[in-house]
């Protein structure tokens, strides 16, 4: 078990009705990675994290994580993961602490070690000082330390984080990086991430997978990717290369509506 | 940006690190006990409902059950009016609690935490029986208020803790399928405001037709038949024989709620992945 990839995507297809959100991808992320999946809006990402994660069933494909069979063994593939979903969602009316305990015990953590793992997942994400505050004033930032803690409490193998810093200012980006970052070097936990911030994913991630329309266009180091193109290429040139099109310019124009219905939902839950 | 020191997870890479998954008689309590105990902290923190939603059965007890107990116009036996209605209005202010429950997982849908929810290594059924039985801890609130009301007012509540306990049961049993109704209904419809239109239409017509207002004797035939089918009467049997001691049918009350949880259940863990897409 110990050597088996963190995940494994062998021919992944998925439709929603008509539209092929996802259109055969084989993917495989060694443990102790951080994987970056990139894309514009509509590019799959999305589906292809939410079948990952048990939420949409396996239409077509085989996926494995840690070698447990996503199809047939999906309660041992949750207790594995850690999942930080693209939309702020916190409980506003518990606090940071009574959030976080929450999952612990969703998590069946053993009652012995529960009270110290949440101050410790707190303390991790600099959420220590206002653990007692109803998580409702918590900014957006603070909510994403806090959704992390929440994911972090079961140590997780894989911790998975759609579109993680999305909506956020650029210090609550860096500080939430920072910490994933410093958590994947202390713990050597896999990470599968996906993200519009094109430079930032060359700084986080050992490894990416360019997406559009439902496929991978390329795959590989940042490094490696952007020296195919030559000495001062970006990633969005790569990716520039592969399509046809800019990703900041797909991302600006299609994300337009998606961030608005988010944006309103984190508004009518907070405020 | 300074972070906070490194202190939590250890190597997470070994396969032993992760909890063992409990047996599915252990896992089920487990996942009820916490979300009733998150509707209690939620509860403490925000304790305006319970004032709030104590009105109506005032206005039930105090107006509508004072004034026909004067009247004489309901035939309840040796029963004092107010007595019989009392486990009446308990039993409606656990439902209406309940119906409007599929409300809350509709909100946590649409603030993404039912999607975390769903990714913890919970069985749809234990999700929705835990948030039958919360909705169940705010109903047994309500009850509380109502059994304090119904002692000053003077009705004859037993004193024995054991009956007491009993009727708490109920009323969880009760407001747990009321809340799993209400949790389909929300996977069907997936909107806040279809679900709060059909709640609002579902509900009265569940509380006339069940026996909490008048004995089903002197219903209409038709009314009889909606009777026997409507859980709710039950529920007002059994809390009526735990709590004033009338003639109650407390195995078969039992046996019925107990069945149309386990119906809710089944039926609303098989929508609620609806919720998630």
């Amino acid at each position: 078990m110990s050597d088996a990839p963190a995940l494994l995507c062998e021919g992944l297809r998925h439709r929603f009705g008509d539209h092929v959100a996802v259109d055969g991808i084989d993917l495989r992320i060694e443990q102790g990675e951080i994987f970056g999946l990139l894309g514009p809006n509509g590019a799959g990402k999305t589906t292809t994290i939410r079948v990952v994660n048990t939420l949409l069933p396996i239409q077509e494909g085989h996926i494995e994580v840690l070698g447990h069979d996503v199809r047939k063994a999906p309660m041992a593939v949750r207790r594995r993961l850690g999942y930080v979903p693209q939309q702020l969602s916190i409980e506003a009316s518990l606090t940071g602490r009574e959030n976080v305990a929450w999952f612990a015990r969703l998590f069946d953590v053993p009652r012995a070690e529960r009270k110290e793992r949440v101050a410790d997942a707190l303390e991790v994400m600099g959420l220590a000082d206002v653990a007692g505050r109803l998580a409702g004033t918590y900014s957006g930032g603070m909510i994403r330390r806090l959704e992390l803690a929440q994911a972090l409490v079961n140590r997780p193998q894989l911790l998975v984080l759609d579109e993680p810093t999305l909506g956020l200012d650029p210090v609550a980006r860096d500080g939430v990086w920072q910490r994933v970052e410093e958590l994947q070097e202390a713990t050597g936990m896999t990470v599968l991430l996906t993200t519009h911030y094109m430079e930032e994913a060359d700084l986080l991630c050992d490894r990416v997978a360019l997406m559009h329309l439902g496929r991978f266009r390329a795959e590989g180091a940042p490094e490696t990717l952007k020296l195919e193109l030559g000495p001062d290429a970006t990633l969005d040139d790569v990716f520039r290369r592969y399509t046809g099109n800019s990703l900041e310019e797909e991302t600006e124009a299609k994300r337009g509506i998606r961030e608005v219905r988010t944006t309103r939902r984190t508004a009518g839950r907070v405020g | 940006m300074k972070s906070a020191p490194l202190v939590a997870p250890q190597a997470v890479s070994a396969d032993s690190v992760v909890v063992a998954d409990p047996a599915i008689w252990q896992q089920f309590p487990n996942r009820v006990v916490t979300f009733c105990l998150v509707e209690l902290q939620k509860l403490r923190h925000d304790r305006t409902e319970i004032v709030t939603r104590a009105v109506q059965p005032v206005l039930w007890l105090v107006v509508f059950g004072e004034t026909f107990n004067r009247l004489h116009a309901i035939p309840t036996g040796n029963v004092p009016y107010l007595d019989f209605l009392a486990p009446g209005i308990i039993a409606q202010s656990g439902m209406f609690v309940a119906i409007f429950y599929g409300i809350q997982i509709i909100w946590e849908r649409d603030a993404g935490v039912l999607t975390k929810l769903l990714v913890t290594p919970t069985p749809r059924s234990a999700l929705i029986l835990g948030k039958g039985f919360a909705a169940g801890i705010r109903a047994l609130v309500q009850v509380v208020v109502v059994l304090i009301l119904s002692t000053i007012l003077g009705v004859a509540l037993t004193e024995n803790p054991l009956r007491i306990l009993g009727a708490f049961a109920i009323v969880m049993m009760g407001a747990g399928f009321f809340a799993c109704l209400s949790m389909t209904i929300a996977g069907v419809v997936l909107k806040r405001d279809r679900l709060m239109g059909i709640g609002q239409m579902i509900t009265m017509p569940l509380f006339f037709a069940s026996s909490a207002l008048y004995p089903v004797s002197i219903m209409p035939g038709w009314l009889r038949v909606l009777s026997r089918v409507n859980p709710l009467s039950y529920e007002v049997d059994a809390l009526r024989g735990l709590l004033i001691h009338s003639h109650a049918h407390l195995p078969l009350d039992f046996g019925v709620l107990a069945l149309a949880v386990i119906v809710g259940v089944t039926t609303a863990s098989s929508l609620v992945g609806r919720l998630a897409r």
